[in-house]
């Protein structure tokens, strides 16, 4: 029965760190369209963020909680200035865009690698996130259920700001139908820049969250970009409650598979998964429909 | 909308096939060149031309360069002393690029373009493997520096680092004297830890272990909730953990985490050296025990100068690790064997290299002339909470290298 649990429990931490890596790339993929392969590079950012903030704050909890906001703040304006600079101006060239991030993510991760060393830096744990905690049907590790806790709290905000604020209700205007969005005085660049902002800022958390679980060092990132765009994808394009349900879906069947078989194996399950789901409905869990021509 | 959605997928299965090709691909090299013609290596001038191959670019090059660092370091040491036989080491760099492909063509360039006298470098298997052909094909000469799983012995290659009986082996040794009785195997999927699982397996059956259980997590694998889940539940008294690079990370954080010790369970490493210590975190790993053949705390006068001069050239901040040690032995067997034979022809160094010895900083090692790998002590080390990692046990004396086993009737079968 403690195995049971466990294992439900490693496959919704699963689902919560697939959930944060996939979360910005719901919102910069999902709704504006853009394949930014930078994005794992965004959350490599977030990563190091933690590792400089732990070297000028010698408190680990302290400086982890700082981290946060930090990491949100260095992975949005990285977001920002790639947007302004290199995105805005292939909007409607999805694959040119794909290998022009592709390289931009190769630029950041040697950039990485001088500024900070080719090998693993390491990001201290506090020490009320090491260890476990016993939630009566199973001792779970701590860090895990912060990381949980964090995705919760990170998709919870993202809806409330698109569901409520004035600016979510511009991108949805935007993401639903860009020209009529406009003729009704939208400016439609400002939303995309702030979009893009959030989006990778999201990135720059997740990296963060992940120096507890995983290696800290240039290629982080690329361990990860993958399966965040499976989740969008099985999840359905615009819709952030498909990332949701997609992310831990995953995750648990990823936990599933691994516990009866081998993690090699199940990673090629999780796949066939995928491809036979996406063959049956293609557009994803859910999708938007809309009016428009595009 | 649903047509890019398409295109979208259809990009995502691309990239996932194509970073599951790099983890496998390993074509053997075909451009080693026919017939062992005789070297064009120039001896008449005061210098000779060396040559090393080690990835400085690709995912390889973390480990690599270090490798690379300390060869240098031993040829402007040889140099300094006056060279080989009287003439300067010359050294021409190549790249390999963290593929085995391009190793192999780059090899093959050091040896018939640069005319060198030996190469000295590769890391991976998948590296060795290709570049096998080429040098045998060409009547090269390689100096391999790392661990590796053995059944494989050339004329044309000289293995510095350990084999199986050398590592892996003793540390069961280890184990067993501690009074150990069941393991967890974990590793990553690929040569390296299923042979050495291979081996661990005919080892214990014979031994009265019990093998609980044996997982294996992709490279690059970074979630091991439910690895760790099922060595919680196996309940083994050790962990043996043949897992590369990053997984580590992953594996170590999540075995601390879920409540496991080093002293409850200890995890026996063969692939982390002090060169990975800080990546893991120190925390992370304090107390867990690691195999191989040299420490940087080793205690030998050799040692001392050694990690002083590289501290000296490369920064306080750097360490030195077994394979250095390993690449850096390497450059000064190929001294001594070539003042031996007097002779930097390739034939004449293979009939003069065995019974060649040198002092080197883990302890005297000496070269089999049969099989080229090099007797070398087995230690057995345990991380400190200063991040380097100290003897916690020696075999005492050198080992002879047994590359396919043969010495151990339990493996019989294993070299197929």
């Amino acid at each position: 029965m403690e195995a049971l649990f466990g294992q439900l429990f490693a496959g919704l931490s699963l689902g919560s760190v697939l959930l944060l890596a996939a979360l910005g790339l719901a919102l910069t993929f999902g709704q504006m369209g853009v394949i930014n392969m930078a994005h794992g590079e965004f959350m490599m950012a977030g990563a190091y963020t933690a590792y400089v903030v732990q070297g000028a704050v010698s408190d680990a909890g302290v400086s982890l909680l700082l981290s946060i906001p930090l990491g949100f703040l260095v992975g949005g304006v990285l977001g920002l200035v790639l947007e302004m600079t290199l995105i805005r101006r292939m909007y409607h060239r999805p694959l040119d865009t794909l290998l022009v991030t592709w390289g931009v993510a190769l630029i950041l991760q040697q950039v990485a690698r001088d500024i900070f060393g080719a090998p693993n830096v390491d990001v201290k744990a506090p020490s009320w996130l090491s260890g476990s905690v016993d939630l009566g049907v199973a001792q779970v590790p701590a860090s895990r259920l912060f990381i949980l806790v964090l995705a919760v709290v990170a998709v919870g905000g993202l809806s409330l700001v698109l569901a409520r604020t004035a600016l979510g209700r511009r991108v949805r205007g935007v993401v639903q139908n860009r020209d009529l969005a406009e003729t009704v005085g939208i400016s439609t660049r400002a939303t995309d820049k702030l979009t893009f902002f959030i989006g990778s800022g999201l990135a720059g958390v997740a990296g963060v969250a992940l120096t507890l679980l995983g290696s800290t060092g240039p290629t982080l990132g690329t361990n990860y970009i993958v399966d965040a765009f499976l989740v969008v994808v099985a999840g359905g394009i615009g819709q952030i409650k498909g990332t949701v349900i997609a992310a831990f879906g995953l995750g648990l069947l990823q936990a599933t598979f691994e516990y009866s078989t081998t993690a090699s194996l199940a990673k090629v399950a999780v796949f066939v998964v995928i491809v036979v789901f996406l063959q049956i409905r293609p557009q994803g869990i859910f999708s938007i429909r809309t009016r428009s021509l595009a | 909308m649903r047509r890019t959605q398409r295109r979208l997928l259809g990009v995502t299965a691309l990239l996932s096939v194509a970073v599951l090709t790099a983890a496998c691909g390993s074509r053997t090299g075909d451009t080693a060149s026919g017939g062992g013609g005789a070297s064009c290596v120039d001896t008449s001038g005061d210098s000779v031309k060396i040559g090393f191959l080690n990835s400085l670019s690709g995912t390889m090059a973390i480990s690599e360069k270090t490798v690379n660092d300390s060869l240098n370091l031993a040829a402007e040491e040889i140099n300094a002393a006056g060279g080989v036989d009287g003439k300067k080491l010359s050294i021409v760099t190549e790249d390999g690029a963290s593929e085995p492909t391009v190793f192999a063509e780059k090899a093959n360039k050091l040896i018939s373009a640069d005319c060198v006298a030996a190469v000295f470098g590769g890391w991976t298997s998948s590296s060795r493997k290709a570049m096998l052909p080429v040098f045998e094909g060409a009547n090269g000469l390689l100096f391999y520096p790392v661990q590796y799983e053995g059944l494989e012995s050339s004329p044309n290659i000289f293995y510095t680092g350990a084999t199986t009986n050398q590592q892996i082996v003793p540390a069961l040794d280890y184990l067993k004297e501690k009074g150990v009785t069941s393991l967890f195997l974990v590793g990553s999927d690929y040569v390296f830890p299923r042979t050495a699982n291979k081996i661990i397996n005919a080892y214990a059956a014979a031994n009265g272990i019990e093998v609980k259980g044996e997982e294996y997590a992709p490279l690059g694998h970074t979630d091991f909730a439910t690895i760790v889940n099922k060595v919680k539940g196996a309940g083994a008294a050790a962990v043996f953990n043949t897992l590369n690079g990053d997984s580590n990370v992953a594996f170590f954080k999540e075995y601390k985490n879920a409540g496991l010790t080093a002293e409850a369970m200890p995890v026996v490493s063969v692939s982390i050296a002090e060169e990975e210590v800080s990546g893991v975190g120190v925390d992370n790993l304090a107390g867990q025990l690691t195999a191989w053949n040299y420490y940087q705390t080793v205690d030998s006068p050799t040692n001392k100068k050694f990690v002083e001069a590289f501290k000296a050239k490369y920064g306080a901040d750097r360490v030195t690790s077994d394979p250095m040690e390993a690449a850096y032995t390497s450059l000064y067997l190929w001294k001594s064997m070539v003042e031996k034979a007097k002779s930097f022809t390739p034939d004449d160094i293979k009939k003069a290299a065995g019974g060649t010895s040198y002092d080197a900083p883990e302890g005297t090692v000496t070269v089999n002339g049969d099989n080229h790998h090099i007797a070398k002590t087995a230690l057995i080390g345990k991380v400190g909470a200063d991040g380097l990692i100290h003897t916690e046990w020696s075999s005492g004396q050198p080992i002879e290298p047994d590359p396919f086993l043969k010495g151990y009737p339990w493996a019989s079968g294993l070299a197929g």
